[in-house]
């Protein structure tokens, strides 16, 4: 992917978190995105989110596939590490990464092509697996690098650039997510950062596998008339059903839970969701509920966004595989190697 | 001809049966005798139903190939009798279950019909249904035990070690052992010819298969991670990891200090094994042809992205599914030249269990040292077929060689760190491991980079780096296990060969130089090739490849690789699944020396 080194200036007045950091400490290289593209908001709220919970750079690890969203890695927190692995791979390269190392945190930066087409096995195993990762895709309808084909969330109906009308139903990441047993569902849109940050920490938070399916409209290839991820169209249809807000350990006392219309979710990992209730018909943690409310909706056009499904609590892979304290990779050696004299006795029944 | 402790058993039977504990009691019972065995098994990809063979060969001067002739055949199977009576050597000596007499069936004058009613002895000393079935298979190493004089303490003792907890599968197994030996010694004339007769105890000496031993190694190197998809015939390295990590990598608690991934698909587990090996773990991945495939493009990224990884291809039956439950050596330049690009992988290859162990343990250190994914092919036959092998021994000094990390420390230091300079010349570069110091981090990309690790589509740039793959490349031609070479006196020409082919090929120099043609004889243990290998190839106008596959991969290695030239190496091949035997070698040899004698 193309890349330019973004300038280092840093004003003194440039708010300061608990790490002491701004954010300019959480930026990457300069985008090389087409001017208006979805995926560069996404890029400055994911930075907002970090940068607000005071992950230290070096302690996450940005993982991607191949496309235009997979670049997004190389636009936020140069002093993180990165991986832009091969296409519709990224999944198991974050498995195997996470299951040897729990401390670090990891963002995995997908497309609807990236995920849903060629990658779509790797993402639903990656969730059936419940790795502790956030997820996004960046989910704009269609194939950029290679000039505008449709992707599989392509809505039945919606047109091409060039008129092509697309017959094929569409691949709803949140449903599939949904049925593949995520823990942490949601869908934001580039173009609501108030929405999208809250809901970007929140799933920073969730130990476990966050899926968020951010609407990213693609300016050059689907942005028309007929296009149901254009900027206008999601404006026109987007259909909010709750505010997330995330709330640390330190503030959870004070925190207003309000009455009827909020909704409070402990974290396993300490601190909160609040969510505060704008359509939402069911319970957040109804499986079932959420995926028929979504279904019913999107059914009449409407896109649905925020928190739609949080189930706290489930055991993540690190659990799952009965992992220590130590990090896989940091064990020493010693603690390793069973020595000479065990694989002489070992021997001594293969005789 | 077989004689004392030089013969060939080959038992024929229904897989499901529970004839595997049979076969491996008589082996065993020749190995405790202190007698050179090998045990193959031939068995179909199917659950229950199919013919299967097992052969056991019994060689004093100690080859562990086979020897291409059956000199009993044990025929427990009726679907098989007729190929299993022509398969016998003349001389030979066929068993039966005569309970269902086969007299006209059963037609060969130069050989020797053996009936012993196994169904009917069963039937009258056993009640319950499954007993009779299991017993006829122990009844026949009792027949064989009066045949051949096999050492019947040893075949009580190895029952009451198996049995131990199970006593009343034990006095089953005792009975039927008694009755097949005195059945035989009643009925038939008994010995036969030729016997075994007990040798020097076995030693130090092991049973063990491949694929448990390559496990062993990765346990040894400290390897904490393992993904894979399950195929046959590499299931059973991932089984025995697991076993092993279960025993020694288990706290009280429950917590482990290891972690198995069972894959979606091989896509998916070389992709895990590049994540935890990125993330500062020691990972491998055990597969075989078709997850090679299905690999390649990933092993691309790790040899450009420079991550290091083990894999464990263990080869059988190719093109696509082929034969899936036979060996082949037919991956060797599909795992050479694995993915799109110049690219090109470390290759080891073992040919014995015990080189499994040590190359498998090897691999990671290689593998961390050149930062690059290191494949070692083994095959079924080593895999998964039971070997008399050499004592594992292990060094406890040895210490893993993590190849050049920079840790916090050393970062904390530095002024600047660069992903891909050839600091050091040696076309090695540094790495760094995530979550270490910020001045470690940078970004992996299987895109075009410059030295630095930055993105490039700049000409001079991406050509650096390949070029400095290549440096690096020769580099690791100078680290890998060298070739084995055993010279002869007066040599003719020239004989290589690498992994199984290596017993075979041992027997066959052997019986050549019993008729007067002397070979020099080379196993490759490793590709890059080393400078041994240019030399032999140099110093033999006439070199013969023993190699088991169709295309002569190997000799197209050394073709392209090594400095060999067409008209001096002359392929020997055998491909048809079964492992290959000495005899095909010497044939083939001998027909080539009269052929050019002719010219």
């Amino acid at each position: 992917m193309s890349y330019i080194a973004r300038p280092k200036v840093s004003h003194p007045a440039l708010a300061r978190n608990d790490l002491g950091l701004t954010m300019r400490d959480y930026q990457g290289g300069m985008s090389t995105l087409c001017a208006g593209c979805g995926h560069d908001s996404i890029t400055g709220s994911l930075i907002q989110a970090v940068f607000e919970l005071s992950i230290p750079p070096h302690r996450m690890a940005k993982l991607s596939g191949i496309g235009c969203s997979s670049k997004t890695p190389a636009y936020f927190a140069s002093s993180s590490h990165g991986f832009n692995s091969v296409h519709g791979r990224m999944p198991s390269v974050g498995t195997g990464a996470a299951a040897v190392n729990g401390r670090l945190q990891y963002i995995g930066i997908s497309g609807d092509g990236d995920s849903l087409s060629i990658g779509i096995g790797q993402f639903v195993h990656a969730m059936r697996r419940n790795l502790n990762m956030l997820y996004l895709i960046e989910d704009n309808g269609v194939y950029g690098l290679t000039k505008g084909q449709f992707s599989a969330s392509a809505d039945t109906g919606s047109t091409a650039k060039r008129g092509e009308v697309n017959e094929q139903p569409a691949i709803d990441p949140c449903l599939l997510a949904i049925a593949a047993g995520c823990g942490f569902v949601a869908r934001g849109f580039s173009g609501d950062r108030a929405q999208l940050v809250p809901l970007l920490k929140a799933g920073l938070s969730h130990r476990g596998f966050a899926m968020i399916d951010v609407i990213s409209p693609c300016v050059t290839f689907n942005d028309h008339e007929g296009s149901t991820k254009s900027y206008r169209f999601t404006r026109e249809n987007a259909f909010p059903i709750d505010h997330t807000d995330l709330i640390p350990p330190e503030a959870e006392i004070k925190a207003d839970i309000g009455r009827g219309e909020s909704q409070r979710v402990e974290l396993h990992g300490g601190g909160s969701i609040l969510l505060r209730k704008l359509a939402r018909e069911y319970d957040i943690g109804d499986r079932g509920e959420a995926y028929r409310y979504l279904d019913a909706r999107q059914g009449k056009g409407e896109v649905v966004t925020g928190l739609l499904f949080l189930q706290e609590g489930g055991a993540d892979m690190h659990e799952l595989s009965r992992l220590g304290e130590t990090p896989l990779a940091a064990l020493p050696y010693g603690r390793l190697c069973p020595g000479s004299d065990a694989l002489a006795e070992l021997q001594n029944r293969l005789r | 001809m077989p004689s004392d402790n030089d013969f060939t058993i080959r038992i024929a039977n229904v897989n499901g049966t529970g004839s595997a504990s049979a076969n491996s009691l008589l082996m065993k019972t020749l190995f405790r005798m202190g007698i050179p065995v090998a045990g193959k098994n031939f068995f179909p990809s199917n659950i229950q139903g199919l013919p299967t063979w097992y052969e056991v060969r019994a060689s004093h001067r100690g080859y562990l190939a086979r020897s291409g002739s059956v000199d009993i055949a044990v025929a427990m199977n009726a679907e098989t009798y007729q190929r299993d009576l022509r398969e016998l050597s003349s001389g030979g000596y066929l068993i039966y279950d005569s309970t269902w007499p086969r007299r006209d069936v059963l037609r060969r004058e130069d050989v020797s019909i053996l009936a012993v009613p196994l169904a009917r002895l069963c039937n009258e000393s056993f009640d319950n249904a499954r007993a009779r079935i299991l017993m006829k298979n122990i009844a026949y190493v009792g027949v064989l035990a009066a045949l051949l004089e096999l050492d019947l303490d040893i075949i009580r003792e190895l029952l009451r070690e198996t049995f131990a907890r199970k006593k009343p599968l034990l006095e089953a197994n005792q009975t039927a052992i008694g009755m097949g030996y005195d059945y035989a010694r009643e009925h038939l004339n008994c010995p036969l010819p030729f016997v075994a007769r007990s040798m020097d105890g076995p030693g130090s000496k092991i049973i063990i298969d491949g694929n448990t031993a390559a496990a062993l190694g990765c346990v040894y190197a400290g390897a904490t991670f393992g993904a894979w998809y399950p195929i046959t015939p590499s299931t059973s390295l991932m089984d025995a990891f697991r076993s092993f990590c279960a025993r020694f990598r288990t706290a009280e608690d429950g917590a482990r200090d290891y972690c198995v991934i069972q894959a979606e698909d091989e896509l998916a587990a070389i992709g895990m094994v590049l994540g935890a090996s990125w993330n500062g773990a020691r990972a491998f991945t055990p597969t075989s042809g078709p997850g090679i495939s299905l690999m390649s493009e990933f092993l691309g990224y790790g040899y450009y992205a420079e991550i290091p990884a083990v894999l464990f291809d263990v080869q059988r039956v190719g093109p696509s599914t082929g034969m899936p439950t036979r060996t082949q050596q037919g991956d060797i330049l599909s795992s050479a030249y694995a993915s799109h690009g110049d690219t090109r992988h470390v290759l080891l290859f073992p040919s014995s269990p015990k080189e499994c162990f040590e190359l498998a343990a090897a691999a990671f250190d290689l593998a961390e040292r050149l930062q690059t994914p290191v494949i070692v092919l083994s095959d079924l036959d080593l895999g998964m077929n039971d070997w008399v092998s050499e004592e594992l021994t292990w060094d406890d000094s040895y210490r893993p060689d993590r190849g050049k990390v920079l840790g916090a420390e050393e970062l904390e230091k530095a002024e600047a760190f660069h992903r891909y300079l050839d600091v050091d010349g040696d076309g090695v570069p540094y790495r760094t491991l995530p979550g270490e110091h910020p001045k470690g981090a940078f970004f992996t990309r299987g895109s075009g980079h410059n030295s630095h690790g930055g993105y490039t589509e700049n000409a001079g740039e991406y050509q650096e780096v390949m070029d400095r793959l290549r440096r690096k490349w020769d580099y690791a031609a100078t680290i890998v296990p060298a070739a084995e070479i055993r010279p002869a006196k007066g040599a003719q020409a020239g004989l290589i060969t690498m992994g199984t082919g290596d017993s075979a090929c041992r027997e066959a120099a052997d019986i050549l130089a019993g008729r007067g043609v002397a070979l020099d004889y080379m196993r490759i243990r490793a590709f890059p090739f080393g400078e041994e290998v240019w030399r032999f190839l140099r110093g033999h106008s006439r070199v013969y490849v023993v190699e088991q596959n169709r295309d002569a991969q190997l000799r197209a290695l050394l073709i392209n690789e090594a400095g060999g030239r067409a008209e001096q190496l002359v392929e020997v091949l055998h491909y048809n699944g079964m492992p290959l035997p000495a005899t095909a070698v010497v044939s083939a040899i001998e027909a080539d020396m009269t052929r050019v004698q002719a010219a």
